[in-house]
């Protein structure tokens, strides 16, 4: 049936597929070059030398380590909000049939499904009503909201592929719920949950939209930078940080890629 | 034999302590389980979420007061009637607009990526196409912003790739256009168009290669063995049956468009787009109504948007 599939690809196919993919990775592997240019007032290329100065510079920076300190806690507990959420919601989804149950899983999606633009200035101006002052928390009411939808995703694709069986077979057993939970579901959605909560920390580390509404006087790391991208202070600075963005966020994903591949072979699936 | 103990034969006593007491009532009663289980994140999402998108629809419908600049509280079509002004109606055909030709654009350059990877790509490279869209996909949204204000700059790569091949009056002569041009690409609509494009397509890809892996194999064969051309196949068949893929990832790259506010701003013209109107009209302005009213045109785009891509099953896609 897919016999001699291979070596019938159409090469204009395979060139615009390749040109495709060139065009989403060469401007960030550009970023990497710009981290090590000598220039510091334009963007210049080709570079006209190359330095490892704006590293040191970078790393003596308390502004640039504030930021980043903010984000990765602000990351943390969102991711842990969300993971609790979503895996609660993902549950009742794919476990049981309810009347309501379509509504649930698309007000599970809308928090990413209407632009970030309506999500902010909703929750600014419910907090302006309700009189709560910015601070750390409602940075991370706002990303646990669509963090929610990351770690349900994965669930619900676990959960699908997980035979009920296993959870009355275990029940049959004499196991009561909380050890079919820790001992037989647990198990079994772990490398999903983590997977999804790694999503969910780089999507919070990266968010920005939604932040400028929630943040009041703080910054995270994606305000700091959007500070610079409007008004550029110190370029140098700029640069390398975005470099270093780039590597924080490409290792959960690889993570995530690896922890979810082999989902295939989860046990009961053959039901 | 009373009924009692042929009950307790039959079935096992019940567990002791709060947690096995627990786990008893959920089992009786599965609908307590299910209302446990949900109660958290209806809470979060229905009351927090829902509630403030309620609160921020409920002050569209106020209207500001011209002369003290105060927020007056009685329910007035007022601020629907600003938006219909030809400015602002300005700002909402040109951002649909540009979310129409982002969309388009994004599904021609995703198509060959994702047809590739699901028909052809095996083994390793499969992978590598995988990781290829989700890299860019998941990576700094700003970073990547900040990337192509790098490349479009005037002394950035782009300009000097044209310069060596002799070329830099095509740039020249397209910035001279009227709309689409500007100073520098940096500071034009074709600028904020690309970026749009670059920094959406691996949301168009993704759905679009799920739906293309479910179509059969054998369904193109069999075209092509009733005679069919490579242009007939993909027109009569494998577009209509990739469809609902191409309609969910529009979703995304609509929708984004559509609600973007940092882009046009840092590489873009003067020209407001929806989201930098919102931005402006409730920071600054401190006219949040008419910012509300603003907000309620992309959930109303999308609401329709959506019906339409329930009725085409693309949610299946997703």
């Amino acid at each position: 049936m897919h016999s001699d599939r291979q070596s019938r690809t159409p090469m204009g196919l395979k060139i615009a597929a390749g040109l495709g993919l060139a065009f989403l990775h060469l401007p960030i592997l550009l970023i990497f070059l710009y981290a090590f240019t000598t220039e510091d007032k334009s963007y210049q290329f080709p570079p006209p030398g190359l330095t490892l100065k704006w590293f040191a510079v970078t790393w003596n920076r308390p502004d640039v380590w504030e930021a980043l300190g903010l984000s990765v806690r602000v990351a943390s507990i969102s991711t842990v909000v969300a993971l609790v959420l979503g895996t609660l919601c993902a549950a009742a989804i794919s476990q049981t049939r309810f009347f309501g149950r379509e509504t649930i899983s698309l007000l599970v999606i809308l928090p990413i499904a209407l632009p970030g633009i309506i999500t902010g200035i909703s929750l600014r101006s419910a907090f302006n009503l309700a009189e709560i002052p910015f601070s750390f928390w409602t940075i991370v009411l706002g990303h646990a909201t669509f963090c929610v939808v990351v770690v349900y995703n994965n669930a619900v694709a676990r959960f699908r592929r997980m035979s009920g069986s296993l959870i009355e077979a275990s029940m049959d057993l004499g196991a009561d719920g909380f050890q079919t939970f820790r001992y037989v579901i647990l198990p079994n959605i772990g490398t999903a949950l983590l997977a999804g909560g790694m999503l969910a920390f780089a999507l919070s580390f990266d968010e920005v939209i939604v932040t400028t509404f929630t943040a009041g006087q703080q910054s995270t790391l994606p305000i700091w930078m959007l500070q610079e991208l409007v008004r550029p202070r110190q370029r140098p600075v700029t640069n390398v940080v975005a470099m270093v963005v780039v590597l924080v966020t490409f290792l959960p994903i690889l993570a995530a890629y690896y922890l979810t591949r082999d989902g295939d072979q989860i046990s009961g699936q053959g039901k | 034999m009373s009924t009692a103990t042929i009950r307790a034969g039959a079935i096992l006593p019940g567990r002791g302590g709060v947690g096995g007491a627990l786990s008893d009532a959920f089992w009786r009663n599965p609908k307590l389980l299910l209302f446990v289980m949900l109660t958290p994140p209806l809470l979060w999402l229905g009351i927090i979420y829902l509630g403030s998108l309620f609160a921020l629809l409920l002050q569209s419908f106020f209207s500001i007061d011209e002369f003290s600049g105060l927020v007056n509280r009685e329910f007035t079509l007022k601020t629907y009637g600003e938006l219909l002004r030809p400015s602002n109606l300005d700002i909402i055909v040109r951002t649909v607009t540009m979310a129409g030709l982002v969309t388009i654009a994004s599904a021609i350059i995703a198509f060959p990526i994702a047809y590739f990877a699901a028909r052809y790509a095996k083994g390793r490279w499969k992978a590598v196409f995988y990781l290829g869209v989700m890299l860019p996909l998941w990576s700094s949204y700003l970073v990547k912003v900040y990337a192509w204000k790098l490349i479009l700059a005037k002394e950035g790569i782009l300009n000097w790739v044209f310069d060596k091949l002799h070329l830099t009056f095509l740039i020249d002569g397209w910035l001279a256009l009227p709309v689409v041009g500007g100073n520098s690409l940096s500071v034009s609509l074709t600028g904020t168009f690309l970026v749009f494009v670059y920094v959406w397509l691996p949301f168009m890809i993704l759905p679009m290669q799920a739906a293309l892996e479910r179509v059969p194999g054998n369904l193109l064969e069999a075209s092509s063995d009733l005679g069919a051309s490579p242009r007939q196949t993909f027109t009569h068949v494998l577009l209509p049956l990739a469809l609902p893929g191409v309609i969910a990832g529009s979703i995304f790259t609509f929708s984004l468009t559509l609600g973007d506010y940092i882009i046009p701003q840092i590489i873009g013209t003067s020209h407001r787009f929806i989201g930098m109107a919102v931005y402006a009209h409730q920071g600054t302005a401190g006219n949040i109504p008419l910012a509300a009213a603003f907000t309620v045109v992309p959930v109303v785009i999308m609401g329709i948007y959506l019906w339409l891509a329930k009725r085409a099953g693309a949610f299946n896609a997703l």
